[in-house]
């Protein structure tokens, strides 16, 4: 292994060992239908170059954007590393989905592309013509996979990412692209943070931070040459784009890579590269575990051998142990150990990890008074198993480079900037040498984001002796299956649909402890009262349509109420808490 | 309903809209209408396995291989043999 501190950007490690060892894999890229491709360092140096050169040649300078609006492919892997090696900024948007609508998905590209003044879009030749038309006001040049020369190799991808044979006429040598020599303060790609439809903020982080951040990182999880790393995570999200992409890359940790869309309709081909590979790590979102633990089942485990991996690490998400007893229960006969099940805290904002869980041991859990913590906001120590006491899972400690500090609330529920006493809930700020520059082109968000240079998470915590145990998020945003989900979203999408009153609806987040993860439920008011049942089934059916093709997100439950049913506040608006909490209780 | 239509309808209710007294058409869109999720998808395939013997592919969990109880009930049909 490398050590990274030689680097000052992300592209020297890269090209290095194309040089010094070019046959060398850096990727296994899993194909859907199970085949598998071996991606070798030259050829990644080589597809990233070609990549680098198309986009040079429609005009791309460095620190201009570049988006990505491509499905999980080869193709989004080297055109990714094409953007960086001309030295602009490489950004992943999340591609269209089938239960999206595609007008509604090319607007949002659209907006994006406006706001944000993307430079270039790289996508897939089916949307080549479309995306061209809604993008010329914008002055952004789109690219499609089919105009990106061939390499020297006489090899071309199509859109599976499949290697083709290419006509002579339409080689190029990669050695034409001279990279540009530049600071490690440049801006290496944004990171979509939450945000509500309309206003994404888009995370900029340098060369810098992110290798500082893999330096950090691979420390403190040990990671060494004996590693293999095994991901379905979807590259426009901090956890896949650095823990299974960026980051073994880059320290040259093999990466055995399948389809997040895959994984979702048939979770056991995790399972299965695992055991082809002999995977010893895997990052996950919490729900992951319960879907596996549910959808595969006892005879897909006969002769299955996960004996190899040393650390699940759980992140981006609160990690519940519900969850991972689940998991364990279900694999523990497949070698799986319970000291295997690892914790992270992570977010863009910090590249990735801010904290991580020693690998090795099981992670811990800490037994609090459940009245004391929810009311009082402090975390009283328990019995464990008690009734009346909630078992948070820790997510460890801070990583090198990082600090954490629990802000007090104290009696406004407003930061008042001042740390919090061990073992009180406040908000989690953290500062270190790994953190975003800004958010992009967006002062304003980051002057209100960062103050005294610590950046507020938005997400509620206590630290007891040395770990941070997450608690819950400050503000409504809900994440349903890994996706940020703003209430006001949602209740803006009731607000034209026919036959519920504009402005009288309100979206929440329930846990659901089956899926290991929140989910939405929406109350609506109707405009008419006395509506027969016929109608307002196909009022509830247009709302979850209208919802699904915007956000793909199922609402876990939709009730439409008569007038009085929803809970206002003194000031008249709706309260999202109050009426959660009469939902649980009425429903 | 045939009974297969019954069981695939009462499985839906009960465990993916947790709503046992649903009244779910026979022909109510599922997928595309987002009344199902794609991991509620997956747990339907295994139910569909588990209770009538049949086995779905993953690339068949889409709205374009069924996208209602009388669809999948149909499928299901044709595989039983």
């Amino acid at each position: 292994m490398q050590p990274i501190d030689r680097y000052t950007t992300l592209i020297q490690p890269i090209r290095q060992r194309a040089r010094q060892n070019p046959e060398s894999v850096a990727i296994v890229f899993v194909h859907d239908d199970g085949s598998e491709e071996k991606i070798r360092a030259a050829q990644l140096d080589a597809e990233a170059a070609r990549y680098a050169l198309a986009l040079q040649a429609c005009g791309v300078q460095p620190d201009e954007l570049v988006i990505l609006v491509l499905r999980h492919s080869q193709t989004l892997l080297f055109a990714f590393w094409g953007a960086l090696y001309l030295g602009a900024i490489a950004s992943i948007f999340p591609f269209l989905t089938e239960k999206l609508d595609p007008q509604i998905y090319m607007e949002r590209v659209k907006e994006l592309v406006t706001h944000s003044k993307a430079r270039a879009v790289i996508t897939f030749p089916e949307f080549k013509a479309e995306l061209s038309a809604l993008l010329v006001e914008a002055g952004c040049a789109v690219l499609s996979t089919a105009d990106v020369t061939q390499s020297e190799a006489g090899e071309t991808h199509n859109m599976e990412g499949r290697a083709k044979p290419v006509s002579p006429a339409k080689r190029v040598s990669p050695a034409k692209l001279v990279s540009p020599i530049y600071s490690a303060e440049k801006i290496a790609f944004l990171q979509h943070s939450s945000g509500t439809t309309g206003l994404q903020k888009g995370v900029a982080l340098s060369h810098r931070s992110a290798l500082n951040q893999i330096e950090a990182y691979s420390r403190s999880i040990e990671l060494s040459d004996d590693d293999v790393i095994v991901s379905w995570l979807p590259l426009y999200h901090d956890m896949g784009l650095i823990a299974g992409f960026v980051m073994p890359l880059v320290v040259g940790t093999p990466l055995v890579l399948m389809s997040p869309f895959k994984w979702v309709r048939d979770p056991k081909v995790l399972l299965h590269a695992i055991q082809r590979h002999r995977g010893t790590l895997c990052w996950l979102p919490n729900f992951a575990y319960n879907h596996s633990a549910r959808a595969i089942r006892a005879q897909d485990l006969a002769g299955l051998d996960l004996s190899s991996m040393r650390a699940f690490i759980n992140c981006s998400e609160p990690c519940y142990d519900d969850s991972h007893q689940a998991f364990l229960t279900r694999f523990a006969a497949c070698g799986v150990r319970k000291e295997a099940l690892s914790t992270c805290y992570a977010m863009a904002e910090n590249t990735f990890a801010v904290t991580q869980h020693p690998t090795g041991r099981a992670a811990r859990l800490d037994w609090v008074d459940t009245r004391a913590l929810q009311e009082k906001r402090q975390a009283k120590p328990a019995f464990a198993g008690a009734s009346g006491a909630t078992a948070l899972v820790s997510c460890g400690v801070p990583i090198a480079g990082t600090e954490i500090c629990i802000m007090d609330e104290g009696e406004t529920g407003f930061a008042n900037d001042q740390p919090a006493p061990e073992r009180c809930v406040g908000e989690i700020a953290l500062r270190g040498n790994c953190m975003l520059s800004g958010y992009y082109q967006r002062p304003d968000l980051t002057a209100l984001n960062i103050r005294a240079g610590w950046y507020y998470t938005g997400d509620m915590g206590y630290v007891a002796e040395g770990e941070l145990f997450v608690t819950g998020r400050k503000k409504d945003l809900i994440i349903v299956g890994g996706k940020n989900i703003y209430p006001q979203d949602l209740e803006a999408i009731a607000n034209y649909t026919p036959g519920i009153t504009p402005g009288r609806s309100v979206a929440f987040g329930v846990f659901d402890k089956k899926l290991g993860s929140e989910n939405i439920v929406m109350v609506c008011e109707l405009e008419e009262k006395g509506n027969s049942e016929a109608t307002n089934k196909a009022i509830e059916m247009d709302l979850r349509r209208r919802v699904v093709q915007r956000s793909e997100i199922a609402l876990a439950d939709v009730r439409l109420v008569e007038g009085r049913w929803l809970i206002k506040t003194s000031s008249g608006k709706i309260s999202r808490s109050a009426n959660r909490d009469k939902y649980l209780k009425d429903f | 309903m045939t009974d297969i239509a019954t069981q695939l309808s009462e499985y839906i209710c009960k465990e993916a809209l947790r709503r046992p007294n649903y009244n779910l058409g026979i022909d109510d869109a599922l997928i595309s209408s987002g009344l199902i999720d794609s991991f509620h998808l997956v747990d339907l395939a295994v139910f569909v396995e588990e209770q009538f013997g049949v086995h779905m592919d993953d690339t068949e969990l889409n709205a374009s291989a069924f996208d209602s109880v009388a669809q999948l009930s149909a499928l299901i049909q044709q595989r039983i043999k």
